[in-house]
């Protein structure tokens, strides 16, 4: 994160001899890192970069210096996937999601049916059944009017799937060249009947650590239908809509959810630093118990890009009390769309805020939030 | 997957670690530099040094493409890029590299026409779509990615496509290690060999290292277990007094190199009579140029640069960190100042770079951690 920074928080750690550990010296460097990435964002930059849209700290700091900053309250603060509130005394959440996918069609859905789940699975992330639905489009000027059809009989089919209509909506047309074909808003909200609270601020020490599938095949299927790569697969997007599956977690373990988030852009590493950080714990996972499909590492290794990175459209992480971890298993495994969900780690004490891989060679680092994009390597 | 969970078998590293302890005299230390990034890329995501005993210590070298590269350089790539009817593409680590005037990125966002690529060839075929556009392909690399961009500048020559040009900045391992070599800072019991850069230019090149400075080099691959078995080997050569070269990345690296590779930098590059490394400072005959019968596709003769010498920023001590002299977190502003968001250099850049590896992977202490990652 961008952060403001005095001469004094710059040490002088003299001149080292080379190669000797200083075990001192170290905590007082990691300490004072710790510190610098507690203090208040600011955006640097003089325009918009594509690393502030990638979901990592860059957009983090843009939403904090700018939209916290200026939009500040309750609802927003904890800056979860959507806001619960209360209207007319029951319980809401309410929220909003833009997609610019591209390409607009690719294996295993479309822009239509994304942005319908990706609303629903907001909503299902704040405990929610998702009702309605708005839709806004924005539209390049010479667009084929077949694959507006195409998108919107997509969106309708997923609705139906979701069980939740389209009621209200927007369209607005920018000339050639303003706009990248089509973009969708969708806005949603869904009553909360359960009495639960889930929050990224939730997890304690003894949750385990659960994700409802295999990671990365939306992000994997999205670079590979770009055609950029030359690369061939039979990888399809993730995309789903999970309300069904959480509502099957939350019956099978009630009370004991304590946060879920769906893991979209940034992937799993994102939401896993973002749980870390917000409950002030340690997140613990081990690389050989995250399921991936050997497609989605294969197209991982040969872009030379970490899967824990790539994003889902149908796959949410869960933290749970960890007596419980068999039993939530057991319910999202009883799901199609949890056939494959796994304990990938445990919530630990110490040290806070920092998200710790147990390496399958049998080693251990750390898993931070990427800055922008992940960036494939020269060789 | 094949060819690759072989060499990241934990069972294995366990076995090897404890032959290499084996080998370890107690109470003597051993420094072993690793030449190339992607070696430390490697050391840090897997967590190799877990395996290793607390007297085995790892160094980072120079070898981060991304890294060495000037400030100057990156900032008359963007004057280049902001010509009208340019399209300036390179590897997707140059985009967050920060000149003297901002990055690729923040170029991008203020209007420069810039793409990343996987390869020279890429940008080749982005000029070919583009004949109104002058497509320029910022290359850069030791000789892993040297042939490509020779082969790609006799394909352009072979297809007459003349909207196409490169922004040299390759550069050669060997003054690199020499200039380490020489360096007095340093003391050193042997190198882990870059495995990618020697299947181009084969072992013999290292010769030196072993028979003028006495130290061994072992070649070596990119897998963590090879990593690991090549640090077997080190010892092995200490152990018997023999300062050598060796090679543990046979399965790609021919003891004489790629011909064919070497043969296309001949034909289309000259040896620069000197060249700026960031964080290094200049060193004679270590770069590459184009030569005089390919002008035409040379960015520096086609374009006018500003050419402009940017000192590092005084803060940054990337060249302590590239000559392995300072451990990444001794540097004055890792994570403070200088963090992978706002890099004051490039060793926090590039996911190669040592900085960034520490950061993003390495940032803990041992003690707590291996409390908290106990089963």
């Amino acid at each position: 994160m961008t952060t403001e920074r005095t001469a004094s928080e710059t040490p002088d750690l003299g001149h080292a001899v080379p190669g000797t550990p200083h075990p001192d010296r170290e905590r007082q460097v990691l300490d004072r890192i710790a510190r610098a990435r507690r203090r208040k964002a600011v955006v640097r930059e003089e325009r918009i970069t594509l690393a502030h849209g990638a979901g990592g700290r860059a957009t983090h700091t843009l939403i904090e210096a700018v939209f916290l900053k200026e939009f500040g309250n309750a609802l927003l603060a904890p800056l979860e996937d959507g806001a619960t509130l209360r209207l007319d005394g029951a319980r809401a959440a309410f929220t909003t999601d833009s997609f610019v996918v591209s390409p607009l069609f690719f294996p295993g859905g479309d822009i239509g049916d994304l942005a319908v789940n990706g609303t629903v699975n907001d909503l299902a992330m704040c405990g929610a059944r998702p009702e309605y639905l708005a839709a806004g489009f924005i539209l390049e000027e010479g667009f084929p009017v077949a694959d507006l059809r195409r998108i919107a009989a997509s969106m309708a089919a997923a609705a139906r799937a979701a069980g939740v209509s389209i009621v209200t909506g927007d369209t607005k047309v920018v000339e050639r060249g303003k706009a990248d074909g089509c973009y969708v808003t969708t806005t949603g909200v869904g009553v909360i009947e359960r009495p639960v609270s889930l929050s990224a601020s939730g997890a304690r020490p003894g949750d385990a650590v659960i994700v409802s599938g295999p990671i990365g095949e939306h992000g994997a299927a999205i670079m590979l239908a770009r055609g950029d790569y030359g690369i061939e697969a039979t990888l399809r997007s993730d995309t789903a809509p999970l309300h069904e599956l959480v509502s099957g977690l939350l019956d099978g373990v009630p009370g004991q959810v304590r946060t879920l988030r769906d893991a979209t852009r940034g992937g799993i590493a994102t939401i896993l630093n973002e749980v870390a950080t917000a409950s002030d714990v340690a997140v613990v996972v081990d690389e050989d118990a995250i399921p991936v499909r050997a497609e989605v590492t294969g197209v991982c290794e040969l872009l030379g890009i970490d899967p824990l990175y790539v994003a889902c459209e149908g796959r949410f992480v869960a933290v749970v009390d960890g007596a419980h971890a068999g039993r939530a298993l057991d319910a999202l495994r009883a799901h199609p769309l949890g056939a494959g969900a796994a304990v990938i780690g445990a919530v630990k004490d110490d040290p806070p805020g920092l998200v710790l891989l147990r390496t399958a060679f049998g080693g251990t680092r750390i898993v931070d939030v990427l800055v922008g994009d992940p960036l494939p390597r020269i060789c | 997957m094949r060819f690759v969970d072989e060499y990241r078998d934990a069972g294995k590293a366990r076995v090897l670690a404890a032959e290499i302890a084996g080998r370890c005299e107690p109470g003597r230390r051993y420094t072993f530099m690793e030449v190339c990034g992607g070696h430390t890329h490697t050391i840090y995501k897997h967590g190799l040094e877990d395996h290793l005993p607390e007297n085995v210590v790892l160094v980072h070298g120079p070898g981060c493409p991304v890294c060495v590269i000037p400030m100057g350089r990156v900032d008359d790539a963007i004057h280049i890029a902001a010509q009208p009817d340019v399209i300036m593409t390179s590897f997707g680590d140059m985009t967050r590299v920060p000149g003297g005037q901002g990055s690729f990125l923040d170029a991008k966002a203020a209007g420069a026409d810039i793409r990343m690529v996987y390869s020279p060839l890429d940008a080749l075929r982005i000029a070919q779509a583009n004949p109104d556009r002058r497509v320029v392909f910022m290359a850069i690399g030791f000789e892993t990615t040297a042939p490509s961009t020779a082969m790609t500048i006799l394909r352009a020559a072979a297809d007459g496509i003349r909207n196409f040009s490169v922004f040299c900045n390759h550069v050669m391992i060997i003054p690199a290690i020499k200039a380490i070599l020489d360096s007095p800072d340093l003391r050193l019991d042997g190198f882990i060999g870059p495995g990618h850069v020697s299947a181009v230019i084969g072992c013999e090149p290292y010769e030196f290292i072993a028979r003028d400075y006495g130290k061994p080099l072992v070649v070596a691959g990119f897998e963590p277990l090879d990593i690991l078995q090549s640090v077997h080997m080190l010892l092995g050569l200490l152990a018997s007094g023999r300062a050598e070269v060796a090679n543990q990345y046979a399965r790609v690296v021919p003891w004489q190199g790629n011909r064919t590779a070497m043969e296309a930098i001949r034909r289309v590059m000259r040896l620069r009579p000197h060249f700026e490394w960031r964080g290094l400072g200049f060193i004679s005959q270590s770069a590459l140029m184009l030569a005089d019968e390919y002008a035409a596709f040379d960015a520096e003769r086609i374009f006018e640069l500003p050419g402009v010498r940017v000192a590092d920023p005084k803060a940054c001590q990337c060249g302590e960190v590239l000559k392995g002299v300072l451990r990444p977190w001794e540097c004055k502003v890792f994570g403070t100042a200088c963090t992978p968001e706002t890099p004051i250099g490039t060793c926090m850049v590039s996911s190669e770079g040592a900085c960034a590896a520490y950061y993003n992977f390495g940032r803990f202490s041992r003690d707590r951690v291996r409390e908290a990652t106990r089963a």
